[in-house]
């Protein structure tokens, strides 16, 4: 299981900032922040933690199996940004 | 300025790039700060209340997971209804303040310079958007929704969110905080189409794919597209092109889908540039012309024709992105709408202004998500903090009792976090027996009511002093 960033995300980077094993991007001074439509987390660094979820302000990290229905779909793109980016 | 005082900052705006700033501040390590925000509106949050779209509840939830704190810090505090320009000059922040930080936003939108854009019928973006949500600017202006089609020239999010706003159920926006007056005009609204029109075609378009992906929901319109639903064959970047790719499908998956009949539709028209706007007095119709798109390696240009063709039209809404508008006493570049900076410090003629910052929009230009401001805001309080460290800033003139005292002199009505507090607590009783968030008071005497009491209103009114009487 991971923890998945699913379509509220509004790029706030608390997330990235508490992450103890820097598993979500992009995050500043990465400059892909700038134009970055959400963030994402790596399913292959993510240790579980929840760390992330506290800090979100708008509520938008989910623990896999919790995604609402509506937002599954985000666990192949939160894997697959790191595919395209590796 | 002594080693133990705080360093006392006003911040002009309190959406989120101001408050994104105050939350720096207030995280540093090294200096005690005291900060004021400085708002024209009796309303905090910004763009967040003013700029979100009502079916973005989860959005809003940034106000009371974070910013919330920001504002109850007890070193920060609230002066809603006070105006620079009006009850306070930036001459006087600056001599008043060790440091100001102007967060003020885009006070504007990019006009498409062609012919008609003044006639009725035709309005920026961000008045309806600030008319849906209850901007008391806004609050008193009639969109005609009488006829059967209304285009949004631009395609980026705010268009998405208008096409969005102007083709859901009423019943499903009235469990929302929209504007009750905007919910009246959809009510009686007879717009059975809206077309989004982009000069980019599907893959350059300006939109992101988590709003786009929105109109999957139930309920929403029927999607159609003209100008070719072609798939993307122009990115290079690996990123970009997964994007344009997700993109693609997404779009391919709406204007799959049956159609609901009866129900509203939305038109993506990619590759049309507006080049009049016509009627008589009162806008009847979209003049445009077609754009080929010319490729090249990784990047595109678009070509525009020359057949004119027509789209008849009762309401065209320029969403081609928001700008920035000068402020009075505060150096602007007119070209690009911002105020000029180097890393969020205000540059003169001679350089950079001792104690002046920007941040947010009117920093940057309009670009971004909520969040892209706060690296943009942790820019700038760095440089902030940097030249008080190096004793750079001048420290200011009054005293924290004495800037209270004073801007409430300068407005009796001035609205204060506990007055905020009043208003907030009134529109959300009001939101319970109607199952919504809250809803919202759009006129400033009603929002001043509610934050002071009415009989406490008249009092400060009268108790008002004549203008030159105050210092």
């Amino acid at each position: 299981m991971t923890y998945v960033i699913a379509a509220p995300c509004v790029a706030d980077f608390s997330c990235a900032e508490i992450c103890p094993v820097s598993a979500i991007s992009p995050a500043p001074p990465d400059p892909v922040f700038q134009n970055a439509e959400q963030l994402f987390i790596d399913p292959g660094k993510c240790i579980n933690c929840g760390a992330c979820l506290d800090v979100c302000p708008v509520s938008a990290i989910f623990e896999e199996g919790s995604l609402p229905e509506k937002w599954k779909h985000y666990v192949a793109l939160n894997r697959e940004y790191f595919e395209v980016t590796a | 300025m002594t080693d133990n005082a705080p360093v006392r900052v006003a911040i002009v705006g309190a959406g989120p790039a101001g408050l994104y700033a105050a939350g720096h501040l207030l995280d540093n390590r090294d200096f005690q700060v005291e900060i004021d925000f400085i708002e024209r509106l009796p309303t905090p949050w910004g763009l967040v209340r003013s700029g979100v779209a009502p079916d973005h509840a989860e959005k809003k939830r940034i106000v009371d997971r974070l910013f919330d704190f920001t504002l109850r810090d007890p070193r920060v505090r609230f002066f809603g209804n006070i105006a620079v320009g009006e009850h306070v000059t930036t001459d006087e922040l600056a001599q008043w303040y060790d440091a100001v930080i102007f967060a003020h936003g885009a006070g504007s939108h990019n006009a498409l310079g062609i012919e008609g854009e003044t006639l009725d019928g035709v309005w920026g973006a961000r008045e309806f958007v600030q008319f849906y949500n209850g901007h008391p600017d806004q609050a008193h202006l009639h969109f005609d929704v009488s006829h059967p089609r209304a285009v949004i020239v631009g395609n980026g999010n705010v268009a998405l969110d208008i096409a969005r706003i102007l083709t859901t159920d009423v019943a499903a926006l009235a469990q929302t905080d929209i504007a009750d007056h905007a919910l009246q005009a959809l009510r009686n609204s007879r717009i059975e189409e809206v077309v989004v029109m982009g000069r980019r075609d599907l893959e350059f378009a300006a939109f992101n794919n988590p709003e786009l992906e929105e109109f999957d929901r139930e309920g929403a319109a029927d999607i159609a597209v003209r100008g070719g639903l072609v798939p993307p064959r122009s990115q290079l970047e690996p990123l970009a092109a997964w994007r344009a790719h997700r993109r693609f499908e997404i779009m391919r998956a709406l204007t799959a889908r049956p159609r609901r009949g009866g129900g509203k539709r939305i038109v993506f028209h990619f590759l049309a540039t507006p080049v009049a706007l016509r009627g008589n007095g009162r806008v009847k119709q979209v003049d445009y012309v077609t754009n080929s798109a010319l490729r090249s390696g990784g990047t595109v240009s678009y070509k525009a024709g020359t057949e004119v063709e027509t789209l008849p039209a009762g309401l065209v809404l320029l969403a081609c992105g928001y700008r920035g508008s000068p402020l009075a006493g505060l150096p602007f570049d007119a070209e690009s709408g911002v105020v000029p900076n180097r890393a969020g410090r205000v540059l003169g003629k001679d350089g950079a202004l001792s104690g002046i910052y920007v941040t947010g929009w009117i920093k940057r230009g309009c670009r971004g998500i909520i969040g892209s401001n706060r690296w943009c805001a942790d820019e700038t309080t760095k440089g902030l903090l940097e030249d008080y460290r190096a004793g750079r800033l001048a420290a200011g003139a009054l005293q924290r009792d004495e800037l209270c005292d004073l801007l409430t002199r300068r407005n009796p009505d001035v609205v204060m976090f506990d007055h905020w507090r009043a208003i907030d607590r009134a529109e959300r009783l009001a939101g319970r027996g109607a199952g919504r968030p809250r809803v919202k008071l759009t006129r400033t005497d009603a929002l001043l009511s509610a934050a002071h009491g009415p009989s406490r209103r008249i009092a400060a009114r009268s108790a008002e002093p004549t203008a030159g009487t105050v210092s």
